[in-house]
C-alpha cells in the first residue's frame, strides 16, 4: 500500500523498492484498463478474493485502500466535505465519504493516476454492515452488478462445516458465475490452486516477519511498519510471483536485522533504543499518519504486535491458503478475518500478543468511524488488563477525518501512558 | 533552605509547590496562566517563595517566644500589607502602560484626564481593599484591578466622560503589558519590610523576623514541570512529568488512601485509578471536546454575568433541577438563554448544568474502572459546591458508600505530585 511518501524507503531495501514497483504496475494496469476495458472488480481487503479474481484476469480495485491513501495524502478533509454536502451525515464511516469525495473529484487513485470503472461489485465480507451501505452507493454511482458473499460471524472462535459449507455455495452458485458473466471466462480450479500455493509461500514469509518482533531489540515496528509489511499481501498481489518475491527478501532483511541486533526502520532513521514495547489494537490514524508514529518513537516504544495488520487476514494462527481445497481454504479465510472474530477470540489473541511478545502493555486506538472496531473495546481493555497483569491505555482518533485527530489531546494521553509504564517498571521509585 | 519545586501549567491557573529537603510542603504559589507561559511560571513561582519567606517570618516571631495567636495575627496583617503594597506596585506599572498608550492613541486631553482619574482613584481605593474585613473575589491583579477599573469607567462615562468602551479597550491592551512584566508583581525582597513599616500595629520583633526571612537563602535543587502546557515549561525533557501522573501521586499525598481521582480542570476531564503508592494503574480522559469541563462552567458564568465562584452555591438554592443532557461548551449559552425564555429558574438551570458535567465525569469514571474507596475530587470544578453534591450523589447511587476527599488545597494537587517527583529525584540524585 505504499506510495512516494514511504518513510520506510530511506532504507532503500530491495523489498521496498519492489513493492513500488508493483504498486506502480498496478496502478498503470487499472489506468490502462479504463482504455482498454479489462474487467475490474471493486472489493474490499477483509475477506478479499484476490485469487479468485486474478484467476479470472479481473483487476481488484480496494476503495478503503484509496480512502486512507487520500488521508496520507492529505486529500481526505476535501472529499469528506464534497460527500458531506451531498448530504452524507457526520456520523458516517469517513473511509465511505472520502471514496465518495475521490469520485466526486475524478477518482483519480494515490498515483495521480485515473480509477476505472467497476465491472463488479463484489462485497465478500459482510461483518461490517457499512459495507453494504458503501456498495449499494457505489452500485447508484455505477449501475453496475453486485454481488453479495455473506460471510457468517465467528461468535464463539471456531468455524463450523456448514459455515464453511455456506460460503463454498456462495462462491460456487454466485461469485463464481457473476465473475464468468463480467469477464467471458470459465472457472478455472487449476489456476485458482496455483494462486493459492504462491499466496501460501508469500503467507509464511509473512509469518515469519511478523514474529520477528518476538526478539528484543524487535527488529519491525508491527503497527507503523505493520501496515507496509502487509500492504501487497491484503491488496491486490496475494497469489502473485511479486508478492511472493517481496516477502522472501522482506523476511531476508528482517532476519538480517536480527542478526545485527538491529531495532526498527522509522521515518527518522532507525530506532536506537528500545524503551517500551507495546501491543496495539484497532487502525492507525492516517491523516497523521507520520506524526502519531512519532509520538511513539520519540518516547522509544515500538509496536511488537498489533490486530490491525490481521485485518486482512489471520496467519500466525497457522491458517494457510490451501490449493488442495481451493474454494475451502477461501471460504475460511474470509471466515478469519479478524474483524470476524468475537471478542473473546479478540482479548485471546491480544492476551496472547501481550504474552509471547513479552510487552510492557497494551494500546487502544479507537477510531470514531468503525464500529467493527471500537464497540467493546473498553471492554476487551480490561479483559486484557485483567489476565495480562499489563496495563492497557486507550486513545482516540480516526481513520481518514482529519477533525478526529486532536494531537495535543493523543500526545497527552501517550506520554502519560509511557510515563505510567516507566512508573511501574520503577516500582514507584520515581 | 534547599528546596525542590513543580509547576503545574494548567489552561486557567498555573500553580507551584514548593517542598523542603524532608518533603514537606512549605510554599504554593498560584497566578493566572496569561498568554506567556514562561512569565506564569516565574510569577507562580515567585509567589510560592512568597509563601515559604512568610512560613520563615511565623517560625521566626515563634522562636522569639510570640504567642501563636499573636503570631498568626501579625502574619495575617504583613500579607494583607504585602499584598496591598504588592498592588500598588502594580497599579504604577498599569499607569505607565495606560500612559504610552494614551500617547501612542495621542489620546485627547479629556480621554486622558479620565483615564489618570480613574487609577488615582483607584490608588486611593488601595488601603480598603486590603483592610482587616476585606474579601475578594479573586487574588489576580487582572481580576481585581479589572474589576474595579470598569465600574469606575462605566460610573464616568455615565457622567458625560468618554465613551465605555475607549475606556474599557484600554485596560484590555494595557492588562496584557503589566501581565507579561514580570517585576510587575514583585517578590517578598521588593515589600516586605515597606509591608512591615505600613502595618498598623507592628510588634517590635516583626521588623527582625522580615529581616531573617528576607536573609533566609533559597537554593532550587530540583524541578518537575506538568500540565497542558508542559512543553513548554522551562524544563529539559527529563523534567517534565504528565500531568495524569502528577495528579495520581499528588491526590496520594493528600490522602493516602486514594484509589480513585477525579479531576475536572479548565479543559479536560480526568479519571485516574492508582495504587497504594499512589502510581497510576489506569486512566480516562475526555477526547477532543472539553464539554463538561471548567470552560464550560466558565461559559456559563460569564452569560449569567455571574462570578465563577458564585455560580454553586445559586445551583444549590434549586428545589427542581432542570434535566440537561448537553454539556457542549459552544452551545452553553444559547442552552441557557433557551431556558431561561420558557421560564426555568436560574437555579433549576444551574443545578441541571452542574448535574450534567457530573454524569459526563461518571462515565469517564466508569471508564477507566469504576470509583474504588478512597475517592478524591480535584481541579477548579471541586471548589464548587454544587458539583461536590451531585458527585457526592451520583458516586453514592453507583458505587455505594466511599469516602470522598476534597482538600481546600485540591487545586495544587498537579503541582504537589510534580514537587513529589521533584523531590524523589533529588532526593535519588543525592544517594
Amino acid at each position: 500500500m505504499t506510495d512516494n511518501d514511504n518513510p520506510l524507503t530511506v532504507s532503500k531495501d530491495l523489498s521496498q523498492d519492489r513493492q513500488k514497483r508493483m504498486i506502480a504496475d498496478h496502478f498503470d494496469r487499472l489506468e490502462a484498463a479504463s482504455e482498454n476495458g479489462a474487467p475490474c472488480v471493486y472489493t474490499f481487503v477483509p475477506g478479499n478474493l484476490t485469487e479468485l479474481l486474478l484467476s479470472f484476469d479481473a483487476l481488484p480495485v480496494l476503495p478503503e485502500i484509496n480512502a486512507l491513501q487520500s488521508g496520507m495524502r492529505g486529500k481526505s478533509k476535501e472529499y469528506i466535505s464534497l460527500a458531506e454536502k451531498e448530504g452524507h451525515s457526520e456520523d458516517v464511516c469517513t473511509y465511505v465519504k472520502c471514496d465518495i469525495g475521490m469520485k466526486r473529484s475524478g477518482n483519480i487513485g494515490p498515483t495521480g493516476q485515473k480509477l476505472p470503472d467497476p465491472g463488479l461489485l463484489l462485497l465478500s465480507y459482510t461483518g461490517c454492515f457499512t459495507f453494504l451501505k458503501w456498495f449499494e452507493l457505489l452500485r447508484e454511482e455505477y449501475d453496475c452488478p453486485t454481488t453479495m458473499l455473506h460471510v457468517p460471524y465467528q461468535p464463539d472462535g471456531t468455524i463450523t462445516d456448514s459455515m464453511r459449507k455456506y460460503v463454498v455455495d456462495q462462491l460456487r452458485n454466485k461469485v463464481i458465475p457473476a465473475l464468468e458473466k463480467l469477464t467471458g471466462r470459465a472457472y478455472d480450479e487449476e489456476r485458482l490452486s496455483e494462486l493459492l500455493a504462491r499466496s501460501a509461500r508469500a503467507e509464511e514469509d509473512l509469518v515469519a516477519v511478523l514474529e520477528s518482533a518476538k526478539h528484543t531489540p524487535s527488529p519491525i515496528d508491527a503497527y507503523f511498519g505493520g501496515v507496509y509489511y502487509v500492504g501487497p499481501i491484503f491488496t491486490s498481489f496475494r497469489g502473485t510471483e511479486d508478492a511472493v518475491d517481496y516477502y522472501r527478501e522482506l523476511r531476508a532483511e528482517v532476519e538480517e536485522r536480527v542478526r545485527l541486533g538491529k531495532g526498527p526502520i522509522i521515518p527518522e532513521g532507525e530506532l536506537d533504543e528500545e524503551k517500551y514495547r507495546v501491543v496495539v489494537e484497532g487502525p492507525p490514524n492516517w491523516t497523521h499518519f507520520r506524526e502519531f508514529w512519532k509520538m511513539f518513537t520519540d518516547e522509544g516504544a515500538v509496536v511488537v504486535a498489533s490486530t490491525y495488520t490481521k485485518v486482512g487476514g489471520v496467519y500466525d494462527n497457522g491458517f494457510r491458503h490451501d490449493p488442495s481445497r481451493p474454494l475451502e481454504s477461501l471460504a475460511e479465510y474470509c471466515l478469519g478475518c479478524y474483524t470476524n472474530l468475537g471478542l473473546p477470540s479478540r482479548v485471546d489473541m491480544l492476551s496472547r500478543y501481550v504474552q509471547d511478545y513479552n510487552a510492557d502493555g497494551f494500546l487502544i486506538n479507537s477510531v470514531k468511524s468503525c464500529n467493527s472496531f471500537s464497540s467493546g473495546q473498553l471492554l476487551m481493555l480490561r479483559e486484557v488488563e485483567q489476565r495480562t497483569g499489563r496495563p492497557g491505555g486507550f486513545i482516540e482518533s480516526d481513520l481518514v477525518d482529519p477533525r478526529y485527530f486532536s494531537a495535543a489531546n493523543i500526545k497527552n494521553r501517550l506520554e502519560s501512558y509511557f510515563q505510567m509504564l516507566d512508573q511501574k517498571r520503577k516500582g514507584g521509585g520515581r | 533552605m534547599r528546596y525542590s519545586v513543580g509547576i503545574d501549567l494548567g489552561s486557567t491557573t498555573t500553580k507551584a509547590v514548593i517542598l523542603d529537603e524532608e518533603g514537606r510542603v512549605r510554599g504554593r504559589g498560584i497566578t493566572n496562566s496569561r498568554s506567556n507561559y514562561d512569565v506564569a511560571c516565574e510569577v507562580a513561582l515567585t509567589e510560592a517563595q512568597i509563601a515559604v519567606r512568610f512560613s520563615v517570618v511565623e517560625a521566626a516571631l515563634a522562636r522569639r517566644g510570640v504567642a501563636a495567636e499573636r503570631q498568626a495575627a501579625q502574619v495575617e496583617a504583613l500579607q494583607r500589607a504585602f499584598r496591598e503594597q504588592q498592588y500598588r506596585g502594580e497599579l504604577v506599572v498599569l499607569k505607565d502602560v495606560i500612559g504610552g498608550l494614551l500617547e501612542s492613541l495621542h489620546a485627547d486631553t479629556e480621554q486622558t484626564r479620565a483615564v489618570l482619574g480613574i487609577l488615582d482613584t483607584m490608588d486611593t481605593e488601595t488601603r480598603e481593599l486590603y483592610g482587616p474585613k476585606s474579601t475578594r473575589k479573586s487574588d489576580f491583579f487582572r481580576d481585581i484591578a479589572g474589576s474595579r477599573y470598569l465600574t469606575l469607567a462605566e460610573a464616568c462615562s455615565r457622567d458625560g466622560g468618554p465613551p465605555f468602551e475607549a475606556l474599557a479597550g484600554l485596560f484590555d491592551k494595557a492588562i496584557l503589558d503589566v501581565e507579561n512584566t514580570p517585576s510587575a508583581e514583585g517578590g517578598f525582597e521588593t515589600f516586605a519590610l515597606d509591608a512591615a513599616h505600613h502595618m498598623d500595629e507592628p510588634i517590635p520583633e516583626l521588623e527582625d523576623a522580615v529581616n531573617e526571612a528576607l536573609a533566609t537563602p533559597l537554593e532550587q535543587i530540583s524541578s518537575v514541570g506538568t500540565g497542558y502546557g508542559r512543553a513548554r515549561l522551562p524544563f529539559d525533557e527529563g523534567h517534565i512529568r504528565s500531568e495524569i501522573l502528577c495528579h495520581g501521586l499528588g491526590a496520594h499525598a493528600m490522602f493516602p488512601g486514594t484509589r480513585t481521582v477525579l479531576d475536572i480542570g479548565g479543559q479536560d476531564t480526568k479519571a485516574i485509578q492508582v495504587d497504594g503508592e499512589g502510581i497510576v494503574t489506569s486512566f480516562q480522559m475526555n477526547d477532543r471536546c472539553a464539554a463538561g469541563c471548567g470552560r464550560y462552567l466558565g461559559y456559563i458564568a460569564d452569560e449569567m454575568n455571574l462570578g465563577l465562584h458564585e455560580l454553586g452555591p445559586l445551583a444549590q438554592q434549586s428545589h427542581r433541577p432542570a434535566r440537561i443532557n448537553s454539556t457542549c461548551t459552544v452551545f452553553a449559552g444559547a442552552e441557557l438563554r433557551d431556558r431561561l425564555s420558557l421560564g426555568e429558574k436560574r437555579e433549576d438551570i444551574l443545578a441541571g448544568l452542574h448535574r450534567a458535567i457530573i454524569l459526563r465525569a461518571m462515565s469517564l469514571l466508569a471508564r477507566s474502572g469504576g470509583v474504588s474507596d478512597e475517592f478524591t475530587f480535584t481541579g477548579g470544578v471541586a471548589r464548587n459546591p454544587a458539583a461536590v453534591d451531585a458527585l457526592a450523589g451520583l458516586v453514592k447511587d453507583n458505587y455505594g458508600d466511599v469516602t470522598l476527599n476534597i482538600s481546600p488545597d485540591s487545586i495544587y494537587t498537579g503541582a504537589l505530585g510534580a514537587a513529589l517527583y521533584a523531590w524523589r529525584g533529588a532526593a535519588l540524585a543525592v544517594a
